[in-house]
């Protein structure tokens, strides 16, 4: 069955986006990508070390996937918007996965100059994809400003914790306009399944597989999970009940 | 006192000419992918950086992407 996913026009055939941060090595990270079944992978933009050559990573990724670049770090719009004017310019990729950060400890969003670089960035021609509060409101505006998809927390970035209030993202992903992208929070497989099941139309996850004890392994553990939780989604779950109701036939019992 | 000019955040002494000059220096060739720079908060196009003369108190940002989430 065709179910591919379109942002900004763009199709993918995986809903798994992944990170490129924290693995034991360049080959594990290879490894999970391949295994992740992902299509677009997320990277940063930093100053050059001005001291030496290293290999450089887009060379590393190749054409194995597409390339997000981030603006992680972030405090303000202003270093926002020319973080992805320069990554725009490095990579010749006009896709943007917007952080602006209010918080270095929480790597919580800063919602009002998250909408200000967001409404910059769209009208310079950008795909703009911002990591968000799991906020309906904030969500909503950021959709109305153009931004091609919306990106809510879980939980934490890095903590793993999971999906913390289920009931929000599920609020948002029923009156999106636009896909919702799960960004943060995943700590293992269930947890995506569970987004996807919640409506989210695909999810980003980055430490919960470089950190895995096996990420090879838990990067296919994701892809199935995607996988298992859209078409969980897809096929319609179950009321749920608050008491019990036999499944088994009630006529006919034995000593009745 | 010599001209100076702030690469990626540390001061140093000017003595090259241009961008693309500062960068060969360092090097890396105009147009190698994955490199991008700003010249005083604005971004200049690699196709611009022969022409683009230094002068005191210019700031440069020099940026290539990296492993990230």
């Amino acid at each position: 069955m065709n179910d591919t996913l379109t942002i900004a026009g763009r199709e993918f055939r995986s809903r798994l986006f992944l990170g490129t941060a924290g693995y034991p090595n360049q080959q594990v990270m290879l490894d999970a990508l391949e295994a992740s079944g992902s299509e677009l992978v997320t990277l940063a933009i930093r100053r050059i070390s001005l001291d030496g050559y290293s290999e450089s990573l887009v060379d590393v990724i190749g054409d194995r996937a597409g390339l997000l670049p981030n603006t992680a770090g972030c405090l303000t719009a202003k270093e926002a918007v020319l973080t992805a004017q320069l990554a725009r310019e490095a990579l010749g990729v006009d896709w943007i996965k917007l952080e602006v950060i209010g918080d270095r400890e929480l790597l919580y969003p800063d919602v009002e100059e998250l909408l200000r670089a967001t409404e910059e960035l769209v009208g310079d021609g950008f795909t703009v994809l911002p990591y968000c509060n799991d906020d309906p409101v904030t969500c909503r505006k950021l959709a109305d400003l153009g931004a091609a998809a919306v990106m809510p927390l879980g939980a934490f970035i890095g903590s793993g914790l999971g999906i913390r209030n289920p009931h929000a993202i599920e609020t948002i992903c029923a009156r999106s306009p636009v896909p919702v992208v799960l960004d943060a929070g995943i700590g293992t497989a269930s947890d995506a399944a569970l987004a996807m099941e919640l409506g989210c139309a695909a999810v980003l996850l980055n430490t919960a597989v470089s950190k895995a004890r096996d990420p090879v392994r838990m990067a296919a553990a994701m892809r199935d999970a995607v996988a298992a939780g859209r078409a969980a989604r897809l096929a319609g779950r179950m009321p749920k009940r608050a008491f019990a109701e036999a499944s088994s036939p009630q006529l006919g019992l034995i000593g009745t | 006192m010599s001209a100076r000019i702030r690469v990626n955040g540390r001061e140093e002494e000017l003595n090259v000419p241009t961008v693309a000059a500062l960068l060969a220096d360092r090097g890396i060739a105009a147009g190698t992918r994955g490199v991008a720079v700003a010249l005083n908060g604005a971004v200049l196009p690699s196709r611009r950086w022969d022409e683009t003369a230094l002068s005191a108190g210019d700031a440069l940002e020099i940026i290539r992407p990296v492993q990230g989430g």
